[in-house]
């Protein structure tokens, strides 16, 4: 059976849950009304792990790099946002592109350093440099340190406003569509092949002549700069930045979105996202109503529910269903 | 011009002469075969020949050009193809992605994020062109797991010839077959005899002595003697060495 599909089949049973998922985030707004700001908050939330999975799917899913680091983008891309914030840059553009310009410097520097390895030891060494730029973040004292930052008022996006929470909730919904579609083109072009084919064989694709290496790079800072958009979204949705946002949990979480959407598939991390966030919110409560002397122990059953997905669906929830023509 | 030659190449692993001073030549056009008993150190001189292992002492060079410190992509990319002698092929593609990711080396500095890789009509009738050479047309939908092994064989065939090779390397490609997939693709390796200089690797004899121009012996690393199919035949030592109980049979 092949992993991607060459055509989008408009009856195939991932094309419908697709359209659903994305309808469903369309409406959501609408759907819950003035009352329930609380859920679009907590979509946004979602969609803004959908994005940072996106990018990290791009590297782990496409081109088996298993980076357990990238959670120190996000963290990133939310300090682009705190930083100039507290210098009175409030244009969320130049958020954006402060973010995207750091992002790239770092990136290709940590991805040329840890892309020399492969297996445990990239995974070691992408944690190795998200420790470093955690810590880094802790040390900067004037930008309060350990307890992070918090933002006076969201960034100021022109034409987009975000500062209701609806606004930036579609804002967050835009990103993931042109991540969801940018990924798409470039899984499928001559470039997205060679990523997958070298994480079939990698030996294969350097004795065609192709230089492996190049495209693991490039493909990990594209990644990258998924995760710092990401970031930026967050510093917004909770005003706040802090070292706490490069945590190696978040990469760990990353990486179990990827996994259980679906490693490999374009649309997978944000079905990823859907359930592992509703999951860590709707756990504790229901755990808490039915067991409440076991209430701190909800991450049992979320460790079961993983524990079942990798079993039963190899290929994680999305991953399962049939794709499109082949 | 000569299309490949390896000069007194030298390569130990600990105590163990792995490549003892091996030269050899490949003549435009020409098949050049070796063969040697298992442990001659076949493998270890095409790694070093492809850039996968660097020789402790001596030079490879190609086309004219010294590339014994270029890397694997960038012999590649001189003209360099090969096959190996275990498939090495992108299990979960089809037969004809395996051969597109081929094809995109020609130009592999033109990176195409935007492009559909299928939508590109060039790169997928040269890739279609290259799989009819090798008889895998039919099979270009299927995944290389349902290839058979013979076809598996093949294709890595036709990825080699679509990358637009000037030197093609084989490293034993009737390594496993039946007899029929054998016959097939001696008849495929007649095709490509003359059109590009070839060094083969192989263990088949009849396949060797009925294809090649010229034959190197290679035993404990060492090339024992070098020649036409029929000089080798009536070599002393080779029929001494690793012909012997075949010849006197």
């Amino acid at each position: 059976m092949k992993l991607l599909p060459t055509a989008i089949d408009w009856r195939a049973p991932r094309t419908i849950v697709a359209i659903v998922v994305i309808a469903t985030f369309a409406l959501l707004p609408v759907l819950v009304g003035d009352e329930g700001g609380f859920y679009v908050k907590f979509a946004t939330r979602v969609l803004i792990y959908a994005l940072a999975a996106i990018g990290l799917n791009f590297i782990l899913g496409f081109g088996g790099m298993v980076s357990f680091g990238h959670a120190m983008y996000v963290m990133l891309g939310a300090y682009c946002v705190a930083i100039p914030a507290q210098h009175e840059i409030t244009s969320g553009w130049a958020h954006i592109a402060i973010a995207l310009a750091m992002t790239t410097v770092i990136a290709a520097g940590a991805g040329a350093v840890a892309l020399r390895t492969t297996g445990i030891a990239f995974i070691m060494i992408t944690l190795a440099f998200a420790q470093m730029l955690f810590f880094g973040a802790v040390s900067l004292k004037e930008y309060g340190g350990d307890d992070g930052l918090t933002l006076a008022t969201r960034s100021n996006f022109a034409l987009f406003d975000i500062s209701s929470n609806a606004g930036l909730y579609y804002f967050a919904f835009v990103c993931v569509l042109v991540a969801l579609y940018l990924s798409w083109r470039a899984v499928l072009s001559p470039f997205g092949l060679i990523l997958r084919g070298s994480k079939a064989n990698t030996r294969r694709a350097l004795a065609l002549g192709h230089p492996v290496f190049r495209y693991q790079l490039v493909a990990y800072v594209l990644s990258a700069l998924a995760c710092a958009v990401a970031g930026v979204l967050l510093a917004n949705l909770t005003q706040f930045a802090s070292p706490a946002y490069g945590a190696w949990t978040l990469s760990g979480e990353l990486i179990v979105i990827v996994i259980l959407g679906g490693l490999g598939t374009v649309f997978g991390p944000l079905v990823g996202a859907v359930l592992l966030l509703a999951l860590e919110e709707v756990l504790p409560t229901l755990v808490e109503a039915t067991l409440p002397d076991y209430k701190s122990n909800w991450m049992l059953l979320l460790g079961l529910f993983i524990f079942f997905i990798a079993l039963a669906l190899k290929r994680g929830v999305f991953g399962s269903l049939r794709g499109g023509k082949q | 011009m000569t299309a490949l030659v390896t000069e007194n190449l030298v390569k130990r692993f600990g105590g163990v002469q792995a490549t003892d001073n091996v030269s050899l030549t490949v003549e435009d056009g020409q098949l050049h075969a070796i063969i040697g008993p298992n442990g001659a150190g076949k493998s270890t001189l095409i790694g070093q020949i492809a850039g996968e292992i660097a020789p402790d002492s001596g030079h490879v060079a190609l086309l004219g050009k010294d590339v014994t410190t270029l890397s694997v992509f960038a012999r590649a990319n001189l003209g360099l193809a090969r096959t190996y002698q275990i498939t090495q092929l992108a299990k979960e593609f089809t037969a004809l992605d395996n051969v597109l990711m081929a094809t995109n080396a020609r130009a592999s500095h033109n990176f195409s994020f935007w492009k559909n890789a299928h939508d590109d009509s060039d790169a997928v009738s040269h890739s279609l062109a290259a799989l009819a050479k090798v008889g895998l047309l039919d099979a270009k939908n299927r995944t290389v797991a349902e290839l058979a092994h013979g076809e598996q064989r093949q294709l890595e065939i036709a990825m080699a010839l679509a990358t637009g090779p000037k030197v093609l390397l084989l490293d034993e490609p009737l390594a496993g077959m039946s007899q029929g997939e054998s016959a097939a693709m001696i008849a495929l390796l007649k095709s490509l005899k003359g059109r590009y200089p070839i060094l083969l690797v192989e263990h088949d004899m009849d396949a060797v002595f009925s294809l090649a121009d010229r034959i190197s012996v290679l035993v404990y690393g060492r090339i024992i003697a070098s020649g036409t199919p029929e000089e080798i035949r009536n070599n002393v030592e080779v029929r001494a060495a690793y012909l012997g109980e075949e010849a006197t049979a």
